[in-house]
């Protein structure tokens, strides 16, 4: 089969690898037909995650047709599906708890030393990601094995187009569990750092549940603009001082809740993050840890922060004193996608929430290297890439 | 009292004799002290001893690991005792087998493809709650152990708790090696604990291969 493979920081190539088969029982092998480039990937394709590996297949935003399935699977074959990022077996404590991204058992044995020594505790499998988290091959492919196919995939009805559904992989759970981990209150006033797709998604997602005001923040014209599409108001971070501006327009208090949608990688040109930039570049392991710092600052007394936005190291000049000083409480973690399928896919079908508006570019598989550079260089007009394979 | 595979074959039966018995009462010393670990002026405290910060005991290392699996402990007690099922999540065992006299011939992997040869026997066990063992005339290496089944709080299943002493072949530097080459009994018996509770908990073990014949 072709699939996109890492070759490298900043070099990904479409090449040829042999097709998936049925490894374990509970396992399908799914024919995909939509896959998506994943803001994540983009810290892969950067080099800024360790464990990663030559000719790794990536993605993990993919959806498709169940062709195959070991005598342990609940799938059919001809099922149309779409396939959470995370894997999970479904009969774990995490599991049982809902914490399917705490996930024991499905990050293979000897791939779990690497995060127990880093994190102190083994990490769960993830699709398309580092060793770390089991080394999965990803679904920018035409096809992918998907373990524990009884547990993940969920079925969508035929008449529903990919684009509609394909998101129900990460981004949509992601945004959604964000705004959740803010745990917003009627009337709250909830500012978001990063008009990426989750961060667009955690918008979305904020004012369902009942936000008063939600503040993006970014400098991509194009991507504040689709956050005032969703009802948020906006701040451009190059025109604006971000804190004063939060304060002022929340009447001197803060906001009451703050996502960090960014992540590891925050742009700018504040000195924190010109040092943890070089710092970045010389040392693995080091994150940007620019966003938070400033979500930290931000947030009034008492209130909430949510970080769906990827960590993958060590943050210095954290502001710990404010966490403890105001009382905040922290929220994050990888998305617990199989908890919100089902109501999501819901939600999409009886048409509250529309996610086809994210989508700025399609294109085939073999065209991926492309996507990868342009979703990367060019943010401002390259939203999402979705890739037909 | 340290002695390698490879100067094992010239070893007489009548030294066997004497060198077992002697490794073993080692051994046992060795558990001992680590139940009754305290530093001078400090009472015990309530951590396991394998969690020492002194980690040889005379010439053994010691070796344990818990995990906590959601299964009742007659069930996992009983895959603990079957050899065929042992072999089903202990990587490192190329072959387990039952002799005549209730000995188990073990052929466990070791450092840089070599092969290690261990006869075991039981000593003690308590049906779905505690057994012990230990090696036996014939073993290239000289070890005991324990594996401890406890109901795990708020019905999460077992605690399966394994402990190991052992001689490492080669002493301070055999265990460097063993430990280079990933054939540590320490670091063998985390991934077996962690294979079993997969197929315990699954009913199959995670793998990132994309084809049968990838499979490690």
């Amino acid at each position: 089969m072709r699939a996109l493979t890492f070759q490298g920081t900043h070099d990904v190539r479409v090449e040829t690898v042999p097709d998936p088969e049925i490894v374990n029982p509970r396992d399908a092998i799914i024919e995909i037909t939509s896959t998506a480039i994943c803001g994540s990937d983009l810290h892969l394709y950067a080099g800024v995650i360790p464990g990663l590996q030559k000719g790794d297949i990536l993605g993990h935003e993919f959806m498709g047709r169940v062709v195959d399935v070991g005598p342990g699977s609940s799938l059919r074959k001809g099922d149309r599906v779409v396939v959470p990022f995370t894997i999970s077996c479904g009969g774990c404590f995490f599991c049982q708890l809902g914490q399917f991204s705490a996930c024991d058992n499905s990050n293979p044995v000897e791939k779990q030393d690497a995060s127990e020594a880093v994190y102190g505790h083994a990490v769960s499998g993830l699709f398309g990601f580092s060793h770390m988290t089991g080394g999965y091959p990803g679904g920018q492919a035409q096809y992918a094995r998907v373990p524990f196919s009884d547990v993940g995939p969920i079925v969508v009805p035929d008449g529903v187009p990919d684009e509609q559904v394909l998101f129900l992989s990460d981004i949509l759970p992601t945004g959604w569990m964000a705004a959740e981990n803010a745990q917003i209150q009627p009337g709250d006033t909830v500012a978001v750092w990063g008009c990426g797709p989750v961060g667009l998604f955690a918008v979305q997602s904020a004012l369902i549940m009942g936000a008063g005001r939600v503040i993006a923040i970014d400098h991509h014209p194009h991507r504040l603009d689709l956050a005032r599409g969703l009802g948020a108001e906006v701040i451009d971070y190059t025109q604006t001082h971000v804190l004063e501006a939060l304060m002022e327009m929340s009447g001197g208090i803060g906001p009451d809740a703050v996502i960090d949608a960014v992540g590891m990688e925050s742009h700018g040109f504040a000195p924190d993050n010109v040092l943890d930039t070089l710092k970045q570049k010389v040392l693995p392991g080091t994150d940007r840890g620019h966003v938070l710092r400033m979500a930290l600052m931000a947030v009034r007394k008492g209130g909430r922060v949510s970080i769906p936005g990827v960590y993958g190291g060590m943050v210095d000049k954290f502001p710990m004193g404010a966490l403890m000083q105001k009382g905040v409480e922290v929220r994050t973690g990888q998305t617990h996608v199989q908890r919100y399928t089902r109501d999501l896919l819901n939600r999409i079908m009886e048409g509250q929430i529309d996610t086809t508006f994210l989508i700025s570019h399609r294109l085939p598989l073999e065209e991926a290297a492309e996507g990868y550079r342009n979703f990367r260089d060019n943010q401002n007009e390259w939203t999402k890439v979705v890739l037909k394979p | 009292m340290t002695r390698s595979p490879t100067t094992r074959s010239s070893t007489t039966r009548s030294s066997t004799r004497i060198a077992v018995p002697l490794a073993l009462a080692g051994a046992a010393v060795a558990l001992y002290y680590l139940s009754q670990q305290s530093r001078a002026g400090h009472p015990p405290d309530s951590a396991p001893g394998r969690t020492a910060r002194q980690s040889w005991f005379g010439d053994y290392k010691v070796a344990g690991r818990s995990v906590t699996i959601a299964a009742p402990r007659q069930e996992l007690f009983q895959r603990w005792t079957d050899p065929s099922a042992l072999a089903g999540f202990m990587e490192n065992v190329r072959s387990v087998e039952e002799g005549p006299d209730g000995t188990w011939r073990w052929v466990v992997a070791g450092p840089a493809g070599t092969e290690v040869k261990l006869v075991t026997r039981v000593v003690e066990a308590r049906k779905g709650e505690f057994l012990a063992w230990r090696s036996v005339a014939g073993s290239e290496i000289e070890a005991e152990g324990k594996v401890f089944f406890h109901d795990a709080p708020a019905g999460r299943g077992t605690v399966v708790e394994a402990i190991i002493a052992y001689q490492p072949p080669g002493g301070t530097i055999g265990h460097w090696i063993a430990k280079a080459f990933r054939a540590d009994p320490r670091l063998q018996g985390r991934h077996e604990l962690k294979r079993l509770k997969m197929l315990v908990e699954t009913g199959e073990i995670a793998t990132s291969a994309n084809r049968r014949e990838e499979r490690t």
